[in-house]
């Protein structure tokens, strides 16, 4: 889909190599935090709150401690004092107050499965009987799951000492609701003076959780001379160097971690959990201690995205112009302040050109776990708002949903309601290769089949990545370098690194570093890892050519200007070496040739995508099947087709199961009822069929190779492609996330006789 | 001179002034210039030497990635927004 004046001829770029770590993956290899074995292992435990909300008033650890094979316990005791303490984590700042008392519980428990105490044991039976022996004593409090709930005035105050934020200005009052964001462009009342059609409707979702397959796992080994070493999976190595250390309060270079292999992350393992107090246990036992997860530690101590409400309203002319748009947003933090409002409330009308917009954001504290990013954290729900209402618009104005769409689509140039301008962006593109795609062509027929399309927003950040390597003598090259890699973007760099220098990428060994083995890189997040890190890989590239350069000319007898290059052939008047040759001469030029690169990248990217679907209701059931899907998405220059093809079906298919049945399902009591994944339903391969990619490349033109990250965008759309496509087949407008067949057959039946 | 937008939440300190004109060769400078002309900017947008926690700056539509001194350009065009993350 690259237009041809922009084609360029790559040989590395665009190809599908095998990946470097495929191997190691399928024949069990590779090395998973689980996998991990050290001379004295003992493993930890945690005592988990079984109250949404109550003041821990005293924690009795003596019965735990007597427990013969137990080793070490720790409680709120052993944390330092973190009150009013900022950290810059890199990607930002954290209250390391609310971090530790999330790590383990302080004067109050928030949610159920709030961490309270730890236990270490020669073995993880004792450790877990050792945990049932520790007394705590609670004073129950009033718990509020539901966010419009946590924001009344007479709701119970989690916190004494969260105010309202907005945009820096603090209010006087304590409060549940630590940020309000407020955006305006244009004059909203004349704006919707000037339409002639407005639609407004109230969307509501659940919570879900990011659900990797693989449950959190760290290991931590605090030595007799001091120096800290934690393995563990998570989405950025000197993130969580960052957080252990200033938890425990101890130099960050008294901390190593080692990234082990991930089994997925979504943005759920970037804040630490285990890691600390893993740390603090072995500290006190001297020993290498062991913490995992269960699934059901997971689910109720681990973040999940937020629930929301949300009222978006917006209006157009009969023309199908949008002339204006309101949005009121409500996303749930969970227990702690700093959930994802911002992004929700710059990425709500982020795919249109709107003259007139008011925006309203709230970041809402409740009695549920600290929330945690999940792949363009806020924008799914926005966008299964937005994109609903701009459905029933159209379908009003009696256009065509992807006209439309053109009709107001963002391009280079639009402002967007937070105010930036967009530079050349590729959503137009993904809306044209929607309208021609086979499936859009294809007819779609029978009772109770409908077809929906809608489209999404995510930013792309850049942040900072660290690159070395090394040349090797038989002309290939070990590569390093700091990004965790959970989506293939070892390869996806190398390729970048081995087009720039002109040799295969089976020529470049990738490895990830630990915190002490490669420069500072911030984490594989953002959607930044394939554009930043591989950005930094290419000038690594070439400082290598630079040097091998000037290699060549020693052997030569030249000056380095004299050397061309070209496809990795270094050449002087009738002299060639290819890339292997000049690394076999190295030892007599000057020794090793090694180099290296750190970048902090401005102007990453804008990610687009469409997504369209065709369901089928059951009209006895409201079950819902997912009948054919396509995914489309400006990837700007697919790297590696394959993984970005991955990214777009893994994104999609977890969108389908925000769609369709996942949610955090609570009592009254604030418990959540469902945390296991027989009662939690995800999606399975037999739930949706194989899900057609069309790939877009719209140049970044803030990269050498035009590379946008392609990671969160695909879960945008989907909840609304499916809401609007459920809407083609069976009249009824579903506002409410998960669209589950209760919850739809109440949709569907509301005033029948049923 | 670059053009800065004030966010409509700061507007109760700029008199309902939502754009403006100012010389600085970075953030920093800006940041500076801001609260010369509407004292009480600087307490919600810098804490220390850093963009206050929550908080970022676009420059030209970019996410400045150097804090308070990001450099600025004369034809650059300032945003403050909240700061984001990702999955």
């Amino acid at each position: 889909m690259t237009p041809k004046s922009e084609q360029k001829k790559f040989k590395v770029i665009g190809t599908r190599p095998i990946r470097h770590d495929g191997a190691d993956k399928v024949t069990g290899r590779a090395v998973y935090g689980a996998d991990l074995r050290l001379s004295g292992l003992v493993h930890g435990k945690i005592l988990r709150s079984p109250h949404a909300h109550a003041r821990v008033k005293s924690i009795d650890t003596s019965a735990a401690e007597k427990l013969p094979g137990v080793l070490a316990v720790a409680t709120r005791a052993d944390m330092p004092d973190l009150k009013d303490k900022i950290a810059d984590l890199g990607e930002g700042s954290v209250n390391l107050a609310h971090l530790g008392a999330n790590v383990l519980a302080h004067d109050k428990v928030y949610y159920k499965g709030h961490a309270v105490a730890a236990v270490a044991a020669a073995n993880p039976h004792v450790a877990e009987e050792a945990v049932k022996l520790i007394k705590v004593d609670y004073e129950v409090l009033p718990a509020v799951t539901w966010v419009m709930d946590a924001m009344k005035d007479d709701a119970p105050l989690l916190h004494s000492d969260v105010f309202t934020k907005s945009m820096g200005k603090k209010s006087s009052k304590p409060s549940n609701v630590p940020t309000h964001i407020h955006f305006e462009k244009g004059n909203i009342e004349e704006g919707f003076k000037a339409a002639d059609v407005i639609v407004q409707r109230e969307f509501k979702t659940a919570s879900v959780h990011q659900g990797y397959i693989e449950p959190h796992v760290s290991t931590a080994l605090w030595n007799q001379d001091g120096h800290v070493t934690v393995w563990t999976a998570t989405q950025g190595a000197f993130t969580a160097r960052a957080q252990t250390a200033e938890l425990l309060q101890i130099p960050v270079s008294q901390v190593t971690v080692v990234p082990c292999e991930i089994g997925g992350g979504f943005g759920g393992k970037i804040a630490v959990y285990l890691e600390p107090v893993a740390a603090m246990l072995s500290r006190k036992c001297g020993r290498p201690v062991k913490m995992v997860m269960t699934r059901e530690d997971v689910f109720e101590g681990t973040g999940p995205t937020p629930g929301s409400f949300m009222r978006v309203k917006l209006g157009a002319t009969k023309d199908g112009k949008l002339v204006a748009g309101e949005a009121w947003l409500a996303y749930d933090a969970g227990a702690f302040p700093s959930g994802v409002i911002g992004p929700g409330a710059m990425c709500v009308f982020s795919c249109y050109e709107l003259p007139h917009a008011k925006v309203d954001g709230y970041d809402v504290v409740n009695n549920k776990p600290k929330t945690q990013a999940y792949r363009a954290p806020g924008a799914t729900q926005a966008a299964f708002a937005c994109e609903t209402v701009i459905d029933e618009l159209a379908e009003k104005l009696k256009i065509d949903p992807i006209e439309f769409r053109l009709k107001n689509a963002a391009k280079e140039g639009t402002r967007r309601v937070d105010g930036p301008v967009y530079p050349r962006v590729g959503l137009v593109e993904t809306l044209e290769a929607a309208k021609s795609s086979p499936h859009w062509k294809s007819k779609l027929e029978g009772k109770y089949r409908g077809r929906g399309i809608a489209s999404g927003y995510w930013f792309n950040i850049g942040l900072k990545s660290s690159v070395a390597a090394n040349v090797n003598n038989d002309g290939t090259v070990s590569l390093i370098e700091g990004s965790t890699d959970i989506g293939g973007t070892r390869t996806s760099i190398a390729m970048q690194f081995a087009e720039t220098l002109g040799i295969t990428a089976e020529a470049v060994h990738p490895r990830v570093g630990d915190t002490d083995s490669v420069g500072y890189t911030d984490l594989t997040g953002g959607s930044r890892t394939t554009f930043a890190t591989g950005l930094a890989a290419h000038e690594v590239a070439l400082d290598i050519q630079r040097q091998m350069t000037e290699r060549a000319a020693i052997l030569w007898e030249c000056e380095a200007s004299q050397v061309q290059v070209e496809d990795g052939v270094y050449c002087h008047k009738d002299k060639k070496f290819t890339f292997a040759e000049l690394a076999g001469q190295l030892g007599h030029t000057g020794g090793p040739v090694v180099g290296r690169a750190t970048v902090s990248p401005e102007g990453a990217s804008n990610g687009f995508g469409t997504h369209m679907v065709d369901v089928e209701v059951d009209p006895d059931t409201a079950k819902v099947t997912i009948l054919r899907y396509t995914a489309i998405q400006d990837a700007g220059r697919a790297i590696h087709p394959s993984y970005v093809e991955g990214q777009m079906q893994g994104g999609a298919v977890q969108g389908i199961g925000w769609a369709l049945n996942e949610e955090y399902v609570y009592n009254d009591q604030g418990r959540m009822e469902n945390a296991s994944y027989l009662d939690y339903r995800m999606p399975t391969a037999l739930d949706v069929p194989a899900i057609e990619t069309i790939i877009v490349e719209v140049p970044n033109p803030a990269h050498p190779y035009g590379v946008r990250g392609v990671g969160e965008t695909p879960i945008i759309a989907p909840p609304a492609a499916i809401a609007n496509a459920i809407y083609a087949a069976t009249g009824v407008r579903m506002t409410e996330l998960p669209m589950s067949p209760p919850r739809l057959w109440a949709a569907m039946t509301k005033g029948k006789n049923t | 001179m670059a053009t800065v937008y004030i966010p409509s939440q700061w507007r109760d300190l700029t008199g309902a002034v939502d754009r403006l004109e100012l010389p600085g060769r970075n953030l920093r400078e800006i940041a500076s210039g801001l609260e010369s002309r509407f004292p009480g900017i600087a307490e919600r947008l810098v804490e220390g030497e850093a963009i206050a926690a929550g908080l970022a700056a676009s420059i030209d539509g970019a996410i400045a990635s150097r804090g308070m001194y990001s450099p600025v350009e004369p034809t650059s065009e300032i945003h403050f927004l909240p700061a984001i993350g990702g999955g």
